[in-house]
């Protein structure tokens, strides 16, 4: 099926290079990086994770997104969403490629990532969450492969594949989990030490995941011959609108547990973030243009009236995406670092090479992400004709 | 009976070296599966089952006041070949000072005693008892000895920094870019680091294996700094803390930081 990814249009081929362009430059960074440090971030002793781990935590959410097609076609059996499975599956493969690259980048040693295998740890979290995702990749690669190909042939699916879809589920929350619990287990670090952290990791993930596949499934309605359905559109959007809700829902918890108990430890990152503390506030525009954002956006999902409206969802469903983003990848990971464990405000802003290896991976992620579309879209067109 | 790689750097306080000949030595005893007899420390080693450290904060305050005092630092820094960046962004520090509120800051109060209020006390690795670095660790490149020492290899060390995240008390310091040449006079007894790794206080393991105290202990002039074995209670740091009242830093946080303060 490889060779349907090489036949393409001019738009094809021009976003190909596009993307090419942009790993192209991120690679350039990334050796600079490699031969002088991470020092060329704008990482520093009391922020010690940046750009990339927030990066790493947020696209873990939209791999694990993907069992939201998946559960409901395979275990309720739900047709709509039997034309979309196979992107959802791509969109996951995609997303935890990119996932590996960040952990990748932030390593002050990366050549020696496989000491993680070689000395394993079951005590350390990261050991963990190595595991799982790999193993998610490799689920999902299986899956996602082996039903297009059969979709090609005309043919069912075999049947020792399901044991591995059913598998795919769980597997989805608990790389999410995982990843939750690197953070939800450190001692001191009041913003993550908070157990519905794997919890509103998996709702932010929900109404983020199904929200960049609406986006695509528009994309390639408009770009291609395939229609992935208005049904199958209408329920990820009701899906968006359920989990970005909880999301909100379990942020308010948040905020209630920290100022009402009045603990100053666990006020001051929150604190930090939403007003600024001791005159630092770098965060402030972007919490507020997050919380902005998921207003507008649960306004326009709650009202079935605007919903149903694809132009209207379009834009609720970016912001979501946006507002979960800033909240998860900026927010909450840097936020958790501030104030440092001394009670000092330090700050931590990304600098361009790092903003550079940032947009890099992701730019590698769309290329896998097109690929794949490309194929599943060209079996489907095919296999519709 | 066996003995790999890591426990003869356990044992011997060798973790520490492995930077220079202490890696090639273990890797060429241990190649294979050469059996060796038990090993044992050093001649001369100190040898304790448990290590803390006591701060008599009162004689330490008295000297910084008195002449901006930093021998501690200073001579740490020198012996463990730490490097000096001049700038906050890159900053690795093993022991330094900061003041009362900011070290303790749960034990702070709006009256607390003018002798305390913005007072410089010191922070070092607290070589936990009971180490969160140690427990995320992807690795085992952080790890605590049996006498509770917490150390670092840092030849297996990815740079991952959860260790970073993990630590409640700002202890460690990442390479974020090659320290040897902001290092001056790299002493040869002791490894330079690579970029890319983690590292903090050792509690000096590898001066302990010769029979030295820790580099801070001997450097402070009036002896405000009490090293010793916590399991031995003829020791000094058990006589000094059974006889003043002495503070952890973030007791609650059941980490059982072994750096005690006498206030
Ligand atoms: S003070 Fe930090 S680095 Fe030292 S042992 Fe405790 S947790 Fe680990
Ligand atoms: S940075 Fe090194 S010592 Fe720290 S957790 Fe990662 S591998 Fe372990």
């Amino acid at each position: 099926m490889i060779d349907k990814a090489l036949i393409g249009g001019r738009k094809y081929y021009g976003l190909i290079a596009v993307l090419l362009g942009v790993i192209g430059v991120g690679v350039l960074c990334y050796l600079w990086q490699f031969f002088y440090g991470l020092g060329i971030t704008g990482l520093s002793r009391d922020v010690s994770w940046g750009l990339y781990i927030a990066q790493f935590t947020f696209l873990v959410g939209v791999a694990a997104s993907a069992v939201m097609v998946v559960l409901p076609y395979y275990l309720h059996d739900y047709k709509a969403f039997g034309k979309i499975t196979v992107l959802g599956e791509f969109l996951a493969i995609a997303s935890v490629a990119m996932c590996m690259l960040f952990i990748f980048v932030d390593m002050g040693q990366p050549l020696r990532v496989l000491n993680v295998l070689l000395h394993p740890t079951p005590n350390s979290v990261m050991f963990w969450d190595f595991m799982v995702l790999t193993g998610y990749l490799l689920l999902n690669l299986v899956i996602g492969w082996i039903s297009l190909d059969c979709e090609r042939k005309g043919v069912a699916p075999p049947k020792w594949i399901k044991p591995f879809i059913y598998l795919s589920i769980p597997w989805a929350v608990s790389i999410h989990t995982v990843t939750a619990f690197l953070y939800a287990g450190l001692p001191g670090r009041h913003l993550w030490l908070t157990a519905i952290l794997a919890a509103r990791f998996i709702a932010s993930a929900f109404a983020s995941g199904p929200s960049l596949l609406i986006i695509l499934c528009l994309i390639v309605r408009k770009t291609t011959r395939f229609d992935p359905g208005k049904e199958a559109i209408q329920t990820l959007a009701k899906i968006v609108t359920y989990a970005m809700s909880l999301n909100v829902f379990f942020l308010g918890l948040e905020f209630f547990t920290a100022f009402y108990s009045q603990i100053p430890g666990h006020m001051h990152p929150l604190v930090y973030l939403y007003a600024g503390l001791e005159g630092h506030g770098a965060l402030i525009p972007w919490m507020w243009t997050s919380t902005a954002l998921a207003a507008i956006a649960l306004i326009l999902l709650v009202n079935p009236g605007t919903r149903k409206n694809e132009n209207i969802l379009a834009f609720a469903v970016v912001a979501v995406f946006f507002s979960t983003w800033i909240d998860k990848g900026m927010g909450l990971v840097v936020g958790g670092f501030i104030p440092n464990p001394l009670e000092h405000v330090v700050e931590y802003t990304p600098t361009l090479p790092e903003v550079m290896i940032t947009l890099g991976v992701w730019a590698i992620g769309f290329l896998i992400l097109t690929v794949l579309f490309k194929i599943a879209v060209t079996v489907k067109e095919e296999a519709a004709s | 009976m066996g003995v790999n790689r890591r426990d003869f750097l356990k044992i011997t306080g060798l973790g520490t070296l492995v930077g220079v000949g202490g890696k090639a030595a273990a890797d060429l005893v241990f190649k294979g599966q050469v059996e060796a007899q038990e090993a044992r420390p050093n001649e001369g080693a100190l040898v304790g089952k448990r290590w803390a450290m006591v701060v008599d904060t009162k004689k330490c305050i008295e000297k910084i006041h008195k002449d901006g005092c930093k021998d501690c630092s200073i001579a740490c820094h020198t012996v463990h070949n730490v490097p000096d960046f001049g700038n906050p962004k890159d900053e690795i520090k093993w022991i330094w000072q900061d003041t009362f509120e900011h070290i303790c800051p749960n034990q702070h109060h709006p009256f607390t005693s003018e002798s305390l209020e913005g007072a410089p006390f010191l922070a070092l690795c607290n070589h936990c008892d009971n180490p969160p670095c140690v427990r995320v660790c992807p690795t085992g490149a952080t790890f605590q000895r049996d006498d509770g020492i917490v150390l670092m290899d840092f030849h297996r060390c990815i740079g991952c920094r959860f260790c970073m995240a993990g630590c409640p008390y700002g202890s460690r310091s990442f390479n974020w870019r090659d320290p040897r040449p902001f290092v001056q006079n790299a002493r040869e007894d002791f490894p330079t680091r690579m970029r890319g790794v983690v590292e903090k206080c050792n509690f000096c393991a590898e001066r302990l294996a010769e029979g030295k105290p820790p580099a801070c202990v001997e450097a402070c002039k009036v002896k405000a700094l009490i090293f010793g074995d916590l399991e031995d209670p003829h020791s000094e740091v058990r006589e000094v803390l059974h006889e003043h009242y002495s503070l952890r830093r973030k007791p609650e946080l059941g980490t059982m930081p072994q750096i005690y303060y006498i206030v």
